[in-house]
């Protein structure tokens, strides 16, 4: 079981390694979603090297493991370095992304190690999360449960279904962790149905809520590893506010950032320079 | 003198809560669909029982999640709401997640076809069996009695996998002979005159209906065999063509929409090829809800669906 600690500055240029990598997959695969992929990197980085995370890449379903969904599977390509640098499976699979015969997809199932369930047609994560923490919990199993969505996401009526059971079960081995990018496909999210004020939802909602820098690494680890651990009686939402498109100034200054594709020239431009 | 008659919830319910006494791996969720059989569950078993309100699209990811930690799982619900409100969620979490992740779950919807008949539309099953077979994994259950149902309690318990069970919303009689574990396994169970030329194959509540062509074709001089069929997705297709190989007119019987992938398209694609000297007719539900309001009798009958009606088809079909 492995819970690699490492300092905000060691995090940060792993985040910065991997948001390379993102953008060289994403040179190879102009399918994958690049811009709500950037958005989460120092947020699946701080899950998996900074000490939040309890997981073992030798096998991936451990019972021992705590259980991670990326409701937002489409927006995880970012995701796929870091299991290959801890080791899910070989690094030669990122080179592979969407070519024939490749287990990684454009959209990531649960064929690729490290993944629980099926993700990227929104708003099932809350819900199965849900019903994974009640059964740890009905087990006496001590293990968490942790849910990323997107915010667009939350416009998915499905996912109130389960914010109100699992305030309902007082599920306090859930923690769910929105990557609140602040936009959807086509436009800003609070100009399509704004979610403002969000932590107050949840809380109304009888969760307990706290906002956090998501491109600060060591305030990502101090807030969700506090949050995670807390004696709350009950669910928990960290909202993780974040740019879409992060590192890359063309897509930040985008507000269709969803939907664009950089090129293999321009990826090659920016990954000397991506922060 | 009628028959006495008995739901099949009732029995699938006490199957399911003789094995949860035994079997600490059970989880029960209900979308605050209840009855009596289900209190006494609920009071029995507080911890692996769970009411996820009117919220179908959550109870179908509740139970996923419970399944991918151990728990062999039972959904149930109204039947179109737990088909259809949450279809993608079914898609998603059962049809495609349990062909990678091994998963035990069986929604149970109550109030087949026209059960709920002045209700009108919106409570009633007609495009289920449809949708359900539509997707790859899914098991699709039809029982026409109680009997049937809580055998298919225990199978459901006793088989890894995902599937729909369709039960009616009312009492009905037992159908004879009484279903076997092996008419189970090959997905139906066959009654009438072994090797007649004519078979009525029929599912649920349309099974009791064809009990009455049944009877009116017997005593017009025409043997035919009948055939409940119990699994509307993957019935053993090579028993029932030999089950069938003397067969000239085959009469299909469904409490649901016609022409849109139910049982009939499960029939005429998998088994019409094999019995290529039978003549078909279809007897369903017209595509088109219906807004009169009349007890269930009435509406098949507006169908098409009365004894005599359905006896004149099979009738054409010797005759054409």
């Amino acid at each position: 079981m492995s819970m690699i600690v490492k300092t905000a500055a060691e995090l940060q240029e792993l985040s910065d390694r991997f948001r390379r990598e993102t953008l060289l997959i994403h040179a190879a695969a102009a399918e994958t979603r690049v811009a709500s992929s950037l958005s989460a990197v120092e947020l699946y980085t701080c899950l998996f090297y900074g000490g939040l995370l309890r997981h073992n890449p030798a096998n991936p379903r451990d019972p021992e493991r705590d259980r991670f969904i990326v409701s937002k599977g489409h927006g995880s390509i970012s995701l796929y370095p870091i299991l290959a640098d801890r080791g899910y499976f070989p690094k030669e699979e990122l080179a592979k992304v969407c070519t024939s015969g490749s287990f990684l997809g454009g959209i990531p199932d649960p064929i690729i190690p490290g993944y629980e369930t099926v993700n990227g047609s929104l708003g099932h994560g809350p819900g199965v999360g849900s019903g994974m923490a009640l059964a740890l919990k009905r087990k006496g199993v001590d293990r968490k449960v942790v849910v990323v969505t997107g915010d667009g996401e939350l416009h998915e009526g499905a996912v109130w279904e389960a914010f109100l059971f699992a305030a309902q079960h007082k599920l306090d081995n859930l923690t769910l962790i929105v990557d609140n990018n602040a936009r959807c496909m086509m436009n800003d999210t609070q100009n399509v149905i704004g979610l403002a004020p969000l932590a107050d939802k949840f809380r109304a909602f009888n969760w307990y809520a706290e906002e956090v820098d998501g491109h600060d690494t060591g305030a990502l680890c101090e807030v969700i590893g506090r949050v995670m651990a807390s004696d709350f009686n009950g669910p928990r939402a960290i909202i993780s506010n974040t740019i879409k498109g992060k590192g890359v100034p063309t897509l930040e200054a985008d507000h269709l950032c969803h939907i664009r594709t950089l090129t293999p020239e321009q990826i090659e431009e920016i990954v000397g320079g991506v922060k | 003198m009628s028959l006495p008659k008995s739901r099949m919830r009732d029995s699938f319910l006490r199957a399911v809560k003789d094995r949860m006494e035994k079997e600490e791996d059970i989880f029960f969720l209900t979308a605050d669909f209840g009855s009596p059989v289900l209190d006494d569950l609920q009071q029995s078993f507080p911890e692996r029982f769970v009411n996820v309100g009117i919220s179908e699209q959550n109870l179908v990811n509740v139970s996923t999640g419970l399944s991918l930690e151990g728990y062999r799982v039972i959904a149930y619900a109204i039947a179109p709401f737990i088909t259809m409100r949450c279809l993608e969620q079914i898609r998603i979490n059962l049809a495609i997640l349990s062909q990678i992740r091994p998963l035990n779950v069986t929604l149970v919807g109550v109030g087949a076809g026209y059960s709920y008949a002045v209700s009108g539309p919106t409570h009633q099953a007609l495009e289920d069996i449809a949708l359900m077979r539509a997707l790859p994994n899914m098991g699709v259950w039809s029982p026409a009695d109680s009997e049937t149902a809580g055998l298919m309690a225990h199978q459901a318990l006793d088989t890894q996998g995902v599937r729909y069970v369709r039960m009616d919303g009312h009492p009905l009689p037992e159908l004879e002979p009484t279903p076997t574990a092996e008419d189970l396994k090959r997905g139906f169970r066959l009654a009438g005159v072994p090797g007649a030329m004519v078979a009525v194959i029929s599912t649920g509540y349309m099974s009791h209906l064809a009990l009455a062509v049944y009877e009116e074709l017997e005593a017009g001089g025409v043997p035919v065999r009948t055939v409940d069929l119990m699994n509307l997705a993957s019935p053993d297709i090579e028993a029932l063509t030999a089950e069938l190989s003397a067969c000239r007119a085959i009469l299909t019987m469904e409490e649901g929409f016609i022409g849109r992938g139910g049982m009939d398209g499960l029939l005429t694609t998998q088994l019409a090829p094999y019995l290529p000297k039978a003549k078909w007719a279809h007897a369903g539900l017209t595509p088109h809800y219906r807004f009169e309001i009349g007890p269930r009798e009435e509406l098949l009958a507006a169908n098409g669906l009365a004894p005599t009606a359905l006896a004149d088809r099979v009738r054409d079909l010797i005759n054409g």
